[in-house]
């Protein structure tokens, strides 16, 4: 959506993937909490105009990859590289204002402030008001509900609001790279198949998509390619179409093998 | 009286209304837990020392004292609140009648019988040891000076009595009780607030009037107080509830209209401020002063806790940073170092420094969340006063005997500002009060307030928006702090000295109650607060309106945070804000009840009840 107006930090653009350098990338990544090793050797690329999703179950790493990228934590080795510039000791701020936002797991919007200022504090480090406003006026049009509630406070929205909400959020940032972290937790599945085909939609209209997922079959079923994280580690990296018909997908991070 | 709500008032509620219950169908076991709640009350205020100290003081001379006063207050107030039904919609509502008569009777003997059993045990058992105020003399107030058993019987007398006036005032239509009640508080306020109207009306040339009204030694005269209530009982009746008109035709008006009208009220106060002093004396002023100080720092504390959520429990530091720093700046005296500047030079030079404090306190910090931050802040607002005493920089400091002699503050050679004249300190005051809100105000619309309040809400989400949220909430900081220095600079002028026991724990606190009491983020209600928390009950050290009230000043402080928090949690006078996240629930339900929100199953859905999945 976005990804229509110039933005004055892209190099890239245009770049289509395959070929060209990675939009995003983590080269051996490895991060801790404390003692604890959450990401090993991690290598991840997402390219311009992908739409990929990191699977993994609970405590495989998927958010502690999110926060990496993200800069809220800090990689104990390895480096994470945006637009082929290392961006290890950068900031959050610098990396969202070079197009990587995120969509947090959970929606966690400012629930007692209004739509409409949550949308503005996803705009926060952009200063182009005019490009503001019209980013403003996309997010309406793709979800025109969210524009009924402009003045109501966000926590009193239903889940499937306050999702437009969060993604309408996440867009005024005019992203490069958007992050979504577990998009279909805490929706009904009536809800979730919703949402699938939103985070397709907006793909489609040329944003580049990085989730992060526990419904495998759901996020396979319209992402690009994909990875399997395993207790930190990617156990798998393939084609959607190869991880859903590969029999360890199953056993690595669905567990039915187990036991 | 505590509920407002009468459910009797048509338009006000909808509520059906059922035949009066007969007399006696209570809910005794309510009736015997509130009485009880009273009685402790009155047992507690009686050994609080409240009425012995205030017995002085007369009300109405030459019937009624302070310190019977405070002890009449529990058995009406429990005798009304017996009466109180919950209106429920489609549930009918009865009709007050002989029941509530009945209850406030009941109410208000139990009330009494606190009293009654306190003077008693006051005869026959001494307790003075843990309790300093058990002693003859409160028993000889409580017996009139008649034995104890006079007490006993007179006090579950008062009781009943006071109880069934209460419940009486539940029996009255909303335009008599409105007259009562005014009544009631008309001469209280006159008498209480004697010192206040007599400075007041010698400003104005009005002494003819106090003269009448007030007896020469303290105290309304018996008739004057008939003759005032008669009056204001007129007024309330021929007012009838206008005041509430307007105020709901103001929050019924909307965009440029209500700008208006916000400006126009507005520029109401400000003249009312700045003509106000005039006329008013040294000790109105004194009072103003001392509001206006409280003023500068609860807004600037309101920035700390009420925008940016950080719960800053040790700001008296950056007060003592902004006096002491004066202090060493302006007074010839200072020990070490006496550059003898003029106010307003070192004041630029203060706010530099108090903005380096709030810097290198907030750095460690913000780094906390929650709960140790809150202990962490106590701790420094300690840190900060203890050096100031400490003896390695008493060279600097002054240690106890603190930095005296400090020149009035010199306003462009035009004025001079000292404690001597507290009507110019209350114009410096003024305004520095009015920079302040204007700053607060702008702050708080700003993209820069608009981070704080995410920073409030969701920090890591905030962090995830790009909001560097350490410098934001280091900024917040600042902002408090130079806020803070400005009412420490007029501080050390106005008194002309600053002394490390000036800044003790307990201004933090206060400042914090003033600003939970006035309404969290809200710069109306945080003045509101600081009016009726300061100018009423007075500071930490300053006296207030209730001069007799000082020495419970805090205890009425607890009593009111309790209050508040039971009754209205959002403060005062909320903002809008506020009172959405304190209600949230609420809200939501009733959005819920309005169809406005579509169930659809997500995970936060508002709290109400369950409804079949839709569409």
């Amino acid at each position: 959506m976005s990804t229509e107006h110039p933005d004055p930090a892209a190099g890239v653009g245009g770049e289509v993937a395959g070929g060209a350098a990675p939009l995003l990338e983590m080269r051996s990544v490895n991060a801790h909490y404390g003692a604890v090793h959450a990401l090993a050797d991690v290598n991840l690329a997402i390219y311009q105009g992908e739409l990929v999703c990191l699977l993994g179950g609970n405590a495989s790493g998927k958010s502690t990859t999110l926060k990496t990228l993200l800069g809220m934590l800090k990689p104990t080795s390895g480096e994470v590289v945006l637009d082929g510039e290392v961006v290890n000791d950068k900031p959050t701020s610098y990396r969202v204002a070079r197009g990587v936002t995120m969509v947090p797991e959970n929606r966690r919007l400012f629930k007692r402030l209004t739509v409409r200022e949550n949308l503005d504090l996803g705009a926060y480090l952009r200063t182009d008001s005019q490009q503001i406003a019209a980013d403003m006026e996309r997010v309406f049009e793709l979800f025109p509900r969210v524009k009924e509630r402009l003045n109501q406070k966000s926590g009193t929205l239903s889940g499937g609001e306050q999702q437009m909400v969060a993604i309408g959020r996440a867009l005024m940032a005019a992203p490069r790279v958007l992050l979504m972290d577990e998009p279909s937790m805490g929706l009904a599945p009536a809800l979730v198949q919703q949402n699938f085909e939103l985070i397709s939609q907006i793909h489609e209209a040329g944003l580049t998509v990085f989730m992060v997922e526990q419904n495998a079959n759901m996020a396979l079923s319209i992402a690009d390619r994909g990875w399997v994280l395993q207790t930190g580690r990617v156990v798998l990296d393939d084609t959607a179409e190869k991880l859903l018909a590969h029999p360890d997908l199953q056993a690595s991070y669905l567990g039915t093998a187990e036991q | 009286m505590t509920d407002t709500a009468s459910p009797l008032v048509p338009g006000e509620a909808k509520a059906l209304l059922a035949p009066p219950r007969p007399a006696l169908s209570h809910d005794w076991r309510r009736i015997v837990r509130i009485g009880s709640i009273a009685a402790l009350g009155q047992a507690f205020i009686a050994l609080s020392n409240m009425p012995v100290r205030l017995d002085e003081r007369l009300i109405v001379k030459p019937v009624l004292s302070l310190g019977y006063l405070v002890l009449l207050f529990l058995p009406l107030a429990v005798g009304y609140r017996q009466g109180h039904q919950t209106v429920r919609e489609g549930v009918p509502v009865f009709r007050p009648g002989l029941n509530e008569v009945v209850g406030g009777f009941s109410c208000g003997l139990i009330a009494g019988g606190g009293l009654a059993v306190l003077a008693v045990l006051l005869a026959n058992f001494d307790l003075r040891e843990p309790l300093v105020n058990w002693s003859p003399i409160l028993l000889d107030l409580l017996a009139f000076g008649n034995q104890a058993w006079f007490a006993a019987v007179i006090w579950l007398a008062i009781g009943a009595g006071m109880g069934t006036v209460g419940g009486v005032l539940r029996l009255l239509g909303p335009t008599s009780r409105r007259a009562v009640v005014t009544m009631a508080i008309a001469v209280a306020g006159a008498a209480v607030l004697e010192s206040l109207v007599v400075d007041l009306a010698e400003g104005m040339g009005l002494e003819a009037l106090t003269d009448r009204l007030y007896d020469r030694r303290g105290g309304v005269n018996w008739n004057s107080a008939l003759g005032l209530a008669g009056v204001c009982g007129i007024l309330a009746v021929a007012g009838r509830g206008r005041l509430r008109q307007a105020r709901s035709r103001h929050a019924e008006l909307q965009g440029a209209k209500r700008t208006q009208a916000n400006a126009g009220l507005m520029a109401l106060a400000a003249a009312t401020l700045i003509v106000l002093p005039l006329f008013a004396g040294k000790l109105t002023n004194e009072l103003l002063a001392n509001v206006g100080l409280f003023v500068l720092l609860a807004l600037g504390l309101n920035v700390v806790v009420g925008l940016a959520g950080i719960l800053d429990l040790g700001y008296v530091a950056f007060f003592a940073v902004g006096s002491y720093s004066t202090a060493v700046l302006t007074a010839a005296t200072s020990p070490r170092i006496a550059p003898e500047m003029p106010w307003l030079v070192a004041l630029i030079v203060v706010v530099i420094i108090t903005g380096l404090a709030g810097l290198f306190i907030g750095a460690p910090v913000i780094r906390m969340r929650g709960d140790y931050l809150a202990i962490v802040t106590l701790g420094f607002g300690e840190i900060i006063r203890l050096l100031f005493l400490s003896d390695w920089l008493s060279g600097w400091f002054g240690g106890s005997q603190g930095i005296t002699m400090i020149p009035a503050a010199d306003i462009f050679g035009l004025t001079e500002v000292s404690g001597t004249d507290p009507r110019r300190v209350f114009y410096l005051v003024l305004v520095f009060c009015a920079l302040a809100i204007y700053v607060s105000w702008r702050l708080e619309r700003s993209r820069m307030g608009r981070a704080w309040m995410a920073v409030r809400e969701d920090e890591t989400v905030a962090e995830a928006m790009g909001i560097n949220t350490v410098n934001v909430k280091l900024l917040a900081f600042v902002v408090g702090a130079v806020l803070g220095s400005f009412s420490g600079a007029i501080f050390a002028a106005k008194v002309g000295s600053v002394f490390p026991a000036s800044f003790l724990i307990l201004v933090s606190i206060v400042i914090l109650v003033v600003v939970i009491f006035g309404g969290m983020g809200n710069i109306v209600g945080v003045i509101a607060g600081a009016a009726v928390l300061i100018g009423v009950l007075g500071g930490p050290k300053q006296p207030g309106l209730l001069i007799e009230f000082s020495e419970f000043k805090l205890l009425i402080y607890g009593a009111l945070l309790i209050w508040m928090m039971l009754a209205r949690p959002e403060g005062l006078m909320p903002s809008v804000r506020r009172t959405r996240e304190l209600h949230q629930q609420e809200m939501a339900q009733d959005a819920w009840l309005r169809g406005e929100v579509d169930d659809d199953g997500g995970g936060n859905r508002p709290a109400g009840p369950p409804v079949a999945t839709q569409s």
